[in-house]
């Protein structure tokens, strides 16, 4: 399913999406394809699957020790796009992971494997749109979505540049600094929110971990919340892991509808 | 209109960083462009390197050595800047940049804590609030170091996320440059990260290579046939080259071969990034990188904290594609013995990243790939390696 389409219908019934982050492999393959389903259960309207790097620079410790827990399960790109290939979901799948994995594996490879297994959209924490021409590129032609970050530091032309590029969803980073959940979420949030001016829907992640705080930014404005350090916080816990996310990706979706 | 700074070498180069940073990286870009040429800033400069850093540095005939060797050999004596290597002609540069754009606070990371030291120093010279991002395992390895920032007044923060070694400090430094990025300036060490850092950590070390100009000039009324430097991330090896692009003068980078030259898919046994890496993203630049087939960035490994990387700046690996600087590596074995060359033959005590070039001197100067007058670069001084030389002595 195209990311446009579900925002489309999330608007008709006036509901903000959840956007789901874990990490693909965390701690196995076969564990990951479960918790997906237990957080589609919850109410999850896009997943975003984390493919390892062994150098996560934008992401803090709650994710980076997801990442090692991957990495240390033997998670590769090619186990990646098979077990993606065998989930079926009826929501859309995105990719996040680091540029020299997709580099690595060739461009145009990379988003046809995307394309192949049931991806819509990749996100890039490490690649600004002036380094994006080529994966654009490669994206068009498969009918990926290249989706772009926008942080409370960007303004001006880069911002112009960035909305009118950006696909699927702008991603606004609430905060300076890395992933990770955190109890408050800045008062400049709103203001980046409403600085963004678009028709392309708006996605606000970093540091949401509750559906309070996920409800706060569809009050501000934006269309969608992306939850990611909370989960993964619940796979390192390793107790009742799929009830567990279920609960709240549930509490998150209460929080995103209007 | 001003010719803009490029952000590319060939392929090589570019802002592989997130969105947050690359205001930061526009307005550094901007910053140094405007002072790059300022007369104030370069005199406020010139002063802390003559005065503070003690340059220039001796460029000096090893007599004995040259005569083991069996080639005339010159060494360009970083070893005897302040500190003790040639980290500090950065270390100022940046400081006194980061003082003139207003920034309150340094951040910076350190592999085998010669970085550090320098910007501990310079952070103390010019009373700004310094940080530094350490490998837990390298604080264990180089604790004088840690103890040298501690007394100059820098903070020095252990980092435990993957190797716990130099790669994994940059990454813990980026991560805070991207959450302080209106008050902190991150001050690389080597020629490597998101444009402009490579130009201008290579600029402010260029003052290696144009010392060397003037020097051998005046010694030998000529340039030399070869300049050998070691290199890891490259700042010693592009502050002395640069200045000697566009001359006939043979150019090598001597890499650490560490125990040779084999790599698994998770660890290399060396950090012979032109030798052996290949194209690939890291830290913010394209460049060549260790890495496995699917782009996980390897573990390297030298007997030499300061080479133990697995990237290299992106302009040494333009300059290895055009075949204008001629990439090689010496094994742990050879620089060791190296060391002890140097320590008996010459009185010097050279750092164990600075021993590799010696040792690429030392197995080809009689092949005449050297030509017959070659600078060697000794990048810095050996005090530091001391307990790892005794360990490998037994």
């Amino acid at each position: 399913m195209r990311i446009a389409e579900k925002f489309k219908q999330l608007r008709a019934k006036k509901e903000g999406a959840l956007i789901a982050y874990i990490c693909a492999g965390d701690p196995t393959p076969e564990a990951t394809k479960e918790y997906v389903t237990a957080l589609v259960r919850g109410g999850a309207d896009i997943i975003e699957l984390g493919l390892p790097f062994s150098d996560p620079v934008a992401d803090g410790p709650t994710i980076q020790a997801g990442i090692q827990r991957a990495l240390d399960g033997g998670m590769t790109p090619d186990i990646y796009f098979k077990m993606v290939g065998s989930l079926r979901l009826h929501i859309p799948l995105v990719v996040m992971t680091y540029y020299n994995l997709i580099f690595k594996r060739g461009l145009e490879k990379f988003a046809k494997d995307c394309a192949a297994s049931g991806m819509s959209g990749i996100i890039v924490p490490d690649l600004p749109p002036e380094e994006s021409d080529e994966l654009q590129q490669a994206c068009k032609k498969n009918d990926i979505d290249l989706i772009y970050l926008v942080a409370p530091t960007t303004t001006g032309s880069r911002m112009n540049r960035i909305l009118v590029e950006g696909k699927g969803f702008i991603y606004l980073v609430a905060r300076l600094g890395v992933t990770g959940a955190r109890s408050d979420v800045a008062v400049s949030t709103r203001e980046l929110i409403q600085r963004v001016k678009t028709d392309t829907p708006k996605a606000v992640g970093f540091g949401i971990s509750n559906g309070k705080q996920a409800a706060r930014m569809i009050e501000d404005g934006a269309d969608g919340v992306i939850v990611g350090s909370a989960f993964v916080d619940i796979i390192a816990s390793g107790k009742d892991v799929m009830e567990r996310l279920e609960a709240l990706a549930r509490e998150l979706k209460e929080g995103v509808r209007r | 209109m001003k010719q803009e700074l490029r952000s590319k070498f060939g392929k090589y180069g570019g802002q592989f960083v997130p969105e947050v940073l690359m205001p930061a990286l526009e307005e550094l870009t901007e910053q140094y462009d405007k002072y790059k040429d300022d007369p104030v800033f370069n005199e406020e400069l010139n002063y802390y390197l003559r005065d503070f850093a003690g340059r220039p540095s001796p460029l000096y005939h090893a007599k004995r050595l040259s005569e083991e060797y069996g080639v005339k050999i010159y060494l360009k004596r970083e070893d005897l800047v302040h500190g003790g290597a040639h980290k500090l002609n950065n270390t100022l540069g940046q400081t006194l940049l980061a003082r003139y754009m207003g920034k309150k606070r340094i951040i910076a990371e350190t592999g085998a804590g010669q970085h550090g030291t320098a910007c501990a120093m310079s952070g103390a010279a010019f009373g700004i609030r310094t940080e530094v991002y350490m490998g837990a395992r390298d604080m264990v390895r180089q604790r004088m170091n840690v103890y040298r920032m501690e007394l100059m007044g820098s903070k020095v923060i252990p980092v435990k996320s993957g190797s716990q070694t130099l790669k994994d400090a940059i990454n813990e430094a980026m991560r805070d440059w991207v959450a302080n990025v209106e008050t902190t300036h991150y001050l690389i060490g080597s020629v490597v990260g998101p444009h402009p850092f490579p130009t201008i950590v290579r600029d402010f070390q260029s003052v290696i290579g144009k010392e060397v100009r003037m020097q051998i000039m005046e010694k030998e009324g000529r340039f030399p046939d070869s300049i050998v430097a070691c290199t890891g991330g490259g700042s010693n090896a592009m502050g002395i080259f640069h200045p000697f692009i566009d001359d006939d003068v043979d150019l090598f980078a001597v890499e650490a071969g560490g125990s040779g030259m084999k790599a698994t898919d998770k660890e290399a046994l060396h950090s012979a990034t032109l030798c052996a890496g290949e194209d690939g993203v890291l830290h913010g630049m394209r460049t060549k990188v260790l890495q496995n087939k699917y782009g996980q960035i390897l573990e390297s490994s030298s007997i030499a904290a300061g080479l133990d990387y697995a990237g290299v700046g992106p302009e040494l690996a333009y300059l290895a594609d055009i075949g204008r600087i001629k990439p090689r590596n010496s094994m742990d074995s050879e620089a060791l013995d190296a060391f002890h060359d140097l320590c008996r033959f010459e009185g010097i005590i050279p750092a164990l990243e600075s021993s590799h070039a010696v040792a690429y001197v030392k197995k080809t100067a009689n092949t005449g790939e050297l030509g017959d007058l070659v600078v060697i670069n000794i990048s810095g001084r050996g005090d530091k390696d001391l307990e790892t030389v005794m360990g490998m002595r037994k």
